[in-house]
C-alpha cells in the first residue's frame, strides 16, 4: 500500500464507511444490550465489526476508524481485536465462502480429503479465491457437528455428510443462485 | 437401560422451538413454581441436593457455584451461559439451542432469580449463527410472555437477557477469555483469583455456566432434586448429554443417566464400530481429554469418576470413537495442528509449547522425525501444565501424552520408515 497517498486520504476515507440503513438499525438493536457507560460501549466493538462485516463483505481500514468512532474506542483497539478473531475477514473474499471442516471427526469421515479435492477442482489453493470472484475455499476448526461430519459452512449455512459429489452439486447450485 | 430424556424430551417434535409448543410439553411451569413457590433459599437448596455439576468440561458442583454470588452485594450482578462449543468432537449444545432454546432460557431465569442477577448473556460461537437467530426468536418469545424483563411473573423480580456473539476464537470458551470478549477485548484468559462471583463481567459479580448446566435446571425444580440426583451416581447427579461421532454405527447426540455402562451406550445405543470393524481407541470427553484403548473401556461406567480412574476424564461427554483402520499418528497430528492455532499467546510456555509439539507431531507425520522426539514431548510437557494462566496447557499436554504413550510402536514406525506420512497435497498445511 502507498503510504504517503494513504495519509492524505486518511479523512476522506474515513468517510468511506458507515452504516447504511439496516446496519445503523441492527447497531441501534445491540447498543440496547450493554450498560450506558465506556466499558458499556466497548462492549460494541464484536458486534459492530460483525454488522459492518455483513454490509461491507469484510474489514476494511476504514472499518477499523468508523468502528473506533462509534464505539468510542481507539482505532489500534479495534485493529488488535479485528485480528484476533478469526472470522473477522482482512481482505475480500468470493461471494461463498467455503469453509471445510478438517477437525479430527471430519478428517476421520473423509473430510480433509473433500477439501483438497475441492480445492482442486476449483483450481484455487487453501485460502484462494476463484477468478470469477465466486468461491474462496479454507480449511477451519471443529464446527461442532461433529455427529453430521464431514461439515462444511458456506457463509453462514452448515451442510452436513459433504462428500465429492455433494460438494460439486453445491457448488454448482450456488454458481445458479448467484 | 435406555436414553433417559430430560433435556432432549420432545426435541424431535414438531414446533418444539416455539414458546407455545414447549409450553404444551410443560415447558416455563418449573419457572412458574420457582417463583410463585419458593424462596431463592428453597431453590439453593434443591440444586445441592440435585448433585447437578457443570457440563462445560469441568464438572464443578453447580449448588456450590450459586452460593458463591452473594445477593445482597450492591450493584449489578451478570449471568454468562457458555454457548462458545469449541472442544473438538462436541455438538450437543448447538442441539439444544437449535430445537429446545426455551429450555435453556427457563433455566436462566430460575439461576438468576435465585442468585439475585440483573442481566444475562448468551455467549455464542460466531459460526452458530442459526442457534443465535433460534435463541433470539425465544428470547423475544420469552419477554413478550413477561418471563424476562420488568417484574418477571408479578415477582418484583427484574432480569434481561441477550445473546452475544463471538466471532471464532477456541480460547474464548474459558469462561474468563469469554468475558473479556463480552467487554470488547481480545479473548485472553484472566488469572484467577479473583474468581468470576467475585469480580467477573464489568468487575462484577457473575455466575457462568454451559448450555447445559442451565437446561438441566427447569427438570431439578419441576421434579425436585433428590428426583434428578437418583438418576445418575452418588456424586454425578442426573443425566448427561453425549455426542459420539467418527467410527460408529449410529453417529449423534444422547442424553443418558451418569453411570450408565459404556458397554451399554456404545454397542446398544450407539451401535457400535461402523461396519462391524474392530475398535482401535476412544476419545472420551472431547479433544482435551486423553484417549483409551479398548481394554481400558472395560467395565467403564459414564460418570466422572470411572472415567478418572482410567485417567482421562468425562469433558463434554463428546465421544470419537477410531476403528482398526484409523491413523492414530495422523489424529494426533491433527489435534496438535489445532491446538496450536488456538492459544491466545499471553503465556510464553503454552505459546511457545504448542508450536513446539506441533512442530514435532508434524514431522513425525511427513515422515522426517528423529527418534529423540518421543523423549523430547515426554521433557517440555513438565515445563507446560503448571506454568499457565488457563487450562489451554494441559488440554493439549495431556491428550499428547496419552497419544504417545499408547501408540509408542505407530509413531515409531513413522519415524523409522520414514517419508510415508503425509502423501503430497492430502492436506493443506494451512
Ligand atoms: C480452553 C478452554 C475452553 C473451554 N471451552 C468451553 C466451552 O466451549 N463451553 C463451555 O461451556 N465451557 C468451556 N470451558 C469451561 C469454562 O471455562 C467454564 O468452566 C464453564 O463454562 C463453566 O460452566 P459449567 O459450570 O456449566 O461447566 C473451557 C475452558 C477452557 C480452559
Ligand atoms: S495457557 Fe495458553 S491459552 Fe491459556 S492464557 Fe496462557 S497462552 Fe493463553
Ligand atoms: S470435527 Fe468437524 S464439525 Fe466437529
Amino acid at each position: 500500500m502507498d503510504n504517503m497517498t494513504n495519509r492524505t486520504n486518511e479523512k476522506t476515507k474515513t468517510m468511506n464507511f458507515s452504516f447504511n440503513e439496516s446496519s445503523m438499525n441492527e447497531f441501534r438493536r445491540w447498543e440496547k444490550k450493554f450498560p450506558e457507560d465506556p466499558a458499556g460501549r466497548r462492549s460494541l466493538v464484536i458486534p459492530a465489526l460483525w454488522i459492518s462485516q455483513w454490509q461491507h463483505g469484510y474489514i476494511s481500514r476504514d472499518v477499523i476508524n468508523y468502528v473506533a468512532e462509534i464505539t468510542q474506542t481507539e482505532p489500534l483497539h479495534v485493529w488488535g481485536v479485528a485480528t484476533f478473531y478469526t472470522l473477522f475477514k482482512k481482505e475480500k473474499t468470493g461471494k461463498f465462502l467455503l469453509q471445510f471442516c478438517t477437525n479430527i471427526t471430519c478428517s476421520l469421515m473423509g473430510g480433509d480429503q473433500v477439501f483438497v479435492n475441492t480445492c482442486k477442482k476449483l483450481g484455487v489453493k487453501a485460502g484462494e479465491t476463484t477468478r470469477d470472484g465466486m468461491f474462496t475455499a479454507v480449511e477451519v476448526e471443529c464446527l461442532g457437528a461433529c455427529g453430521e461430519s464431514p461439515t462444511l459452512q458456506v457463509n453462514e449455512k452448515y451442510y452436513t455428510h459433504m462428500t465429492d459429489d455433494e460438494v460439486e452439486k453445491l457448488v454448482a447450485d450456488l454458481r445458479k443462485m448467484a | 437401560m435406555a436414553e433417559k430424556k430430560v433435556i432432549l424430551d420432545h426435541i424431535n417434535d414438531e414446533g418444539e422451538q416455539t414458546l407455545e409448543v414447549y409450553q404444551g410439553h410443560g415447558g416455563y411451569k418449573a419457572l412458574e413454581k420457582a417463583i410463585k413457590q419458593m424462596t431463592p433459599a428453597q431453590i439453593l437448596e434443591e440444586v445441592k441436593i440435585s448433585n447437578l455439576r457443570g457440563r462445560g468440561g469441568a464438572g464443578f458442583p453447580a449448588g456450590v457455584k450459586w452460593g458463591f454470588i452473594k445477593r445482597e452485594a450492591l450493584g449489578p450482578k451478570y449471568l454468562i451461559c457458555n454457548a462458545d462449543e469449541g472442544e473438538p468432537g462436541t455438538f450437543k449444545d448447538r442441539r439444544v439451542m437449535t430445537v429446545k432454546p426455551h429450555i435453556v432460557i427457563e433455566g436462566i431465569i430460575i439461576a438468576a432469580y435465585c442468585m439475585g442477577l440483573d442481566a444475562g448473556y448468551i455467549y455464542i460461537r460466531g459460526e452458530f449463527f442459526e442457534p443465535y437467530q433460534a435463541m433470539d426468536k425465544a428470547i423475544d418469545e420469552a419477554y413478550a410472555k413477561g418471563y424476562l424483563g420488568k417484574n418477571i411473573l408479578g415477582s418484583g423480580f427484574n432480569f434481561d437477557l441477550y445473546t452475544y456473539l463471538g466471532a471464532g476464537a477456541y480460547i474464548c470458551g474459558d469462561e474468563t477469555a469469554l468475558m473479556n470478549s463480552l467487554e470488547g477485548k481480545r479473548g485472553m484468559p484472566r488469572l484467577k483469583p479473583p474468581f468470576p462471583a467475585q469480580f467477573g463481567l464489568y468487575g462484577k459479580p457473575t455466575t457462568v455456566h454451559n448450555v447445559e448446566t442451565f437446561s438441566a435446571v427447569p427438570s431439578i425444580i419441576a421434579n425436585g432434586g433428590k428426583w434428578y440426583s437418583d438418576l445418575g451416581t452418588s456424586k454425578s447427579g442426573g443425566t448427561k448429554l453425549f455426542g459420539i461421532s467418527g467410527h460408529v454405527e449410529r453417529p449423534g447426540v444422547y442424553e443418558l443417566n451418569l453411570g450408565t455402562p459404556w458397554k451399554e451406550f456404545f454397542e446398544d445405543i450407539a451401535g457400535g464400530v461402523r461396519g462391524g470393524k474392530k475398535l482401535k481407541a476412544v476419545i472420551p470427553g472431547g479433544s482435551s481429554t486423553p484417549v483409551l484403548l479398548p481394554h481400558e473401556l472395560e467395565g467403564m461406567l459414564l460418570d466422572y469418576e470411572s472415567i478418572a480412574s482410567r485417567g482421562s476424564m468425562l469433558g463434554t461427554g463428546a465421544v470419537i470413537v477410531f476403528d482398526e483402520t484409523t491413523d492414530m499418528v495422523k489424529v494426533a497430528w491433527r489435534a496438535m495442528k489445532f491446538y496450536a492455532h488456538e492459544s491466545c499467546g499471553q503465556c510464553t510456555p503454552c505459546r511457545e509449547g504448542c508450536d513446539w509439539f506441533y512442530d514435532i507431531f508434524n514431522r513425525i507425520y511427513k515422515g522426517e522425525g528423529r527418534e529423540e522426539d518421543l523423549d523430547k514431548i515426554e521433557n517440555l510437557s513438565k515445563f507446560i501444565g503448571p506454568n499457565t494462566i488457563c487450562a489451554f496447557g494441559d488440554a493439549f499436554v495431556t491428550p499428547a501424552l496419552a497419544f504417545i504413550r499408547k501408540f509408542r510402536s505407530d509413531f515409531l514406525e513413522y519415524i523409522k520408515k520414514g517419508k510415508y506420512g503425509l502423501k503430497s497435497g492430502e492436506t493443506s498445511h494451512a
